[in-house]
């Protein structure tokens, strides 16, 4: 399987990445609204102090007078540590304070209160600035007093609240990455039910899945119950087919041999004889390869599935001796079992058909008037069947080789097989947990085989 | 050397130069060649044991302390005379100096260390906290009772002229930068300044540009009280003639707390040595006990406690007083106060 990543920690990054945005532009907005709050609270200021200058004005003798109120200069102390500059112009003329200091045009109407940014003595500076009408002796002046302000302690308080904001946006990004990652943690939650659901289930358990699952998992437990539909279909129309095909083609064989022995039974020439023996030869090959053929189908289909029950070797072998018993018994071949109870978890129909291939090798291969010797053991967590008999062996050659498919080794001469016997069993045995060992028998005569299976 | 004379030459063509009035001058010599110029409104008595202790921790430095009165110095700086630290008791000039720029940025961990009320911008640093006071001769004054507040100032003036006629001595706010930051505070603070301003004003009373000239004067006895005298001084010289001449009085209704402040000034070229004294300034204004010292640390225990007002607040307002117009309204007031001649 090929992965593409964790959906959980793609969700992750991906609000992890939303919050991070969320936060930088959180904290840029705050950094902002408190600059803008700040300059606010610092125009409010500006605008009292000038409005507290402008109260004072009033037309003594002929003269503009006014008085600077206390207050309106100790609150411009409210917002920090800034620089205050001031000027009071009656007309032209300059009435006191900062002569320079710059004016913000563009007087609203009397009484309005004129806000302007400029710089002055190299500092950046707010200026506040109003205007009345007072009349001096017979003719109105328009007198303007300005206030101005550097504006640091503005700069100040919005940086000390950015930072505040700064630290607020972190704290939440990291709250955010921790509770995206048991979001999405939670999120997968359904799905990981469902795949553990799907592997918990026995290998032929093909029922579909009926829970509860999310809208969005629907559609994916549909297709799976679907899929499982088909596959348990396809399956059984193939055991179906594997049977009737083993069925098709050795019932005609069996017409064939039957027909054969009758005519090798009326015909008298020695050489009709002897081309009736090799068909009859040739038909037992082939319906010996077709139904080992079959067998091992049968092994290899089951065996992805492998159904499981409690199986006792000793039986088993009790049961393949008995089956095999006639086949030995024409060659006066002694099959002696010596078992002990082996409890192993199994497919029966497998193992009987491991277990009978070798001990079908046994007796084929060995000379007449031998022993065959099966025994049954269970040692540690491992169950046996070796069978051991008093044939001619392995032969050269690498034991392990005979196991391959349609390997027959030298020693077959005019007996019937079609290699694939040893293939099986290794199969089998192979699909159960277990192994088979080849070696040499007793005194290195003989062979002896050995079905080894973790027992239960 | 040639440069340690060219240096005192040139310092002492600087100091010259914008003819100011200088009251009092003193030059320290050091080991090397580096001559840092205070301007100051401290007398030379008080602030000498100051400037040893400097030299005796820095002693490559030489120093040229000039001692003027807070508008002299207010007025060098603001021309530009070229000094490296201007030590003054006028807050107010003080700080209009370093609001309009004629001040340096200087920031060290002594000056770190102050509250925030005894520096403003890093460009303004205060070393002491000094009440006003009121001092009085015991000798002429014998008899009487000693006043508490400024009430009971005004009854003792009304219920004995003839005690008081000529013997009353308080700044003449006209010349003194400080009297008239003490004046504008009490008016700002207290509607019994004007009354007491008035009943004064009745008694011909005398005016003085500095507290040293009063406090010699009530301790000759040719004056019988002279309000609003710098407490510092008056305890120092307490403390050094011992006759019981002199009494020290502060009034429990309202009381002014001068800072005294340093500033580098803009043209200042002995940055360093600058800071460096300012430094030790500030060190010693945050000192907990008392000490040797003439002058008061900021946080000396009275200051709060017995009056419960704390110092001058060093910010814009106090320029609400410096302004032409102001000024001209609060002296015209001050003078029909106190040039009101009784026949
Ligand atoms: N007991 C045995 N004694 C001697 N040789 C054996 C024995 N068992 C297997 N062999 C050798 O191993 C070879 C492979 O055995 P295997 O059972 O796979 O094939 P087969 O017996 O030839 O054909 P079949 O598929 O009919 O069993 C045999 O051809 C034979 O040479
Ligand atoms: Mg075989």
């Amino acid at each position: 399987m090929t992965g593409t990543g964790s959906i959980g920690r793609r969700l992750t990054l991906l609000l992890a990445g939303v919050a991070a945005l969320l936060s930088v532009l959180s904290w840029g907005m705050v950094t902002m609204l408190a600059r803008q709050a700040a300059e606010r609270t610092q125009d409010n200021v500006l605008a009292a102090s000038v409005t507290a200058i402008a109260e004072t004005l009033r037309s003594e003798q002929g003269e503009v007078r006014l008085e600077l109120p206390y207050s309106a200069f100790s609150m411009l102390g409210a917002i920090g540590e800034d620089r205050v500059f001031y000027t009071v112009t009656a007309g032209d003329r300059t009435l006191t304070g900062y002569a320079d200091l710059p004016v913000p045009d563009g007087r609203g109407g009397p009484g309005r209160i004129v806000f302007a940014t400029g710089t002055y003595r190299g500092e950046a500076i707010r200026i506040a600035s109003v205007t009345r009408v007072v009349l001096a002796g017979t003719s109105p002046v328009p007198v303007t007093v300005t206030v101005a302000q550097t504006r640091d302690g503005v700069g100040t308080i919005a940086a000390d609240l950015s930072q505040l904001a700064a630290i607020l946006a972190v704290a939440f990004f990291v709250v955010a990455v921790g509770l995206s990652a048991i979001a999405a943690r939670t999120s997968l939650r359904p799905l990981k039910e469902l795949t553990a659901a799907v592997s918990r289930r026995g290998p032929s358990d093909l029922r579909p899945l009926r829970r509860a699952a999310p809208s969005e998992l629907a559609p994916l437990m549909g297709a799976l119950n679907r899929l499982m539909d088909r596959l348990n279909l396809s399956l059984r129309r193939s055991e179906d087919f594997i049977a009737e095909a083993a069925h098709r083609v050795r019932t005609p064989l069996a017409t064939v041999r039957t027909q054969a022995e009758i005519a090798l039974r009326s015909v008298t020439d020695d050489a009709d004889k002897q081309r009736l023996r090799q068909m009859i030869r040739a038909v037992d090959e082939s319906s010996r390869s077709a139904g080992q053929l079959l067998d091992h189908a049968t092994v290899a289909f089951r065996a992805d599935d492998l159904p499981r029950a409690p199986v006792d070797l000793a039986d088993l072998a009790a049961r393949t001796v008995a089956a095999l018993e006639p086949t030995a018994a024409m060659k006066e071949i002694r099959l002696q079992l010596d078992a002990v109870p082996a409890q192993v978890s199994g497919d029966p129909v497998l193992l009987d058909s491991a277990l009978r291939n070798v001990l079908d090798n046994a007796i084929k291969y060995s000379p007449e008037d031998t022993v065959v010797h099966l025994q049954v053991m269970s040692i540690a967590h491992e169950a046996r069947i070796a069978v051991t008999d008093q044939g001619p062996g392995l032969g050269e050659g690498p034991a392990r080789a005979l196991t391959e498919r349609f390997r027959r080794g030298s020693n077959t001469e005019g007996i019937v097989g079609s290699g694939l016997g040893l293939t099986i069993a290794e199969e089998v045995l192979r699909a159960h947990g277990g192994r088979l060992d080849l070696g040499a028998g007793e005194r290195g005569k003989g062979t002896c085989v050995t079905l080894v299976l973790p027992s239960s | 050397m040639r440069h340690a004379c060219l240096a005192i030459l040139l310092s002492l063509w600087a100091a010259a130069a914008p003819a100011q009035e200088i009251e009092a001058h003193r030059y320290y010599p050091g080991t090397g060649e580096r001559v840092l110029r205070v301007l100051s409104t401290t007398d030379l008595e008080v602030f000498e044991p100051y400037l040893l202790a400097f030299q005796a921790a820095r002693p490559e430095i030489s120093i040229d302390y000039s001692v003027a009165s807070s508008a002299e110095l207010h007025r060098a700086i603001r021309d530009g005379a070229v000094y490296d630290l201007a030590l003054s008791s006028a807050m107010d000039l003080q700080f209009q100096l370093a609001n309009d720029g004629l001040a340096r940025r200087y920031r060290s961990d002594a000056t770190a260390a102050l509250p925030d009320w005894a520096r403003w911008r890093d460009l303004i640093f205060a070393f002491t906290a000094e009440p006003a006071v009121v001092v009085l001769s015991t000798e002429r004054l014998e008899g009487l009772p000693l006043p508490r507040t400024r009430q009971d100032l005004i009854s003792l003036l009304r219920d004995h002229p003839d005690r008081f006629r000529g013997a009353i001595g308080t700044y003449d706010v006209r010349d003194s930068g400080l009297g008239y930051l003490y004046a504008t505070q009490e008016d700002r603070a207290t509607d019994a300044y004007w009354r007491l301003t008035e009943v004064m004003g009745r008694l011909d009373p005398q005016l003085y540009c500095c507290s040293g000239q009063m406090i010699d004067d009530v301790s000759a006895g040719r004056l019988a009280l002279a309000y609003n005298v710098l407490g510092s001084y008056a305890t120092d010289r307490l403390a050094r003639e011992s006759g019981g001449r002199l009494q020290i009085l502060r009034m429990q209704d309202f009381g002014n707390v001068m800072l005294r402040t340093a500033i580098i000034p803009a043209t200042a070229e002995e940055v360093e040595a600058a800071g460096a004294l300012i430094d030790m300034l500030t060190r010693l204004g945050l000192r907990d006990e008392p000490g040797d010292w003439p002058l008061p640390p900021l946080g000396q225990p009275d200051a709060g406690t017995t009056t419960g007002f704390g110092p001058i607040r060093l910010g814009p307002a106090l320029m609400v007083y410096l302004d032409p117009l102001n000024r001209r309204a609060f002296l015209t007031e001050w003078e029909n106060a106190m040039e009101q001649r009784q026949p």
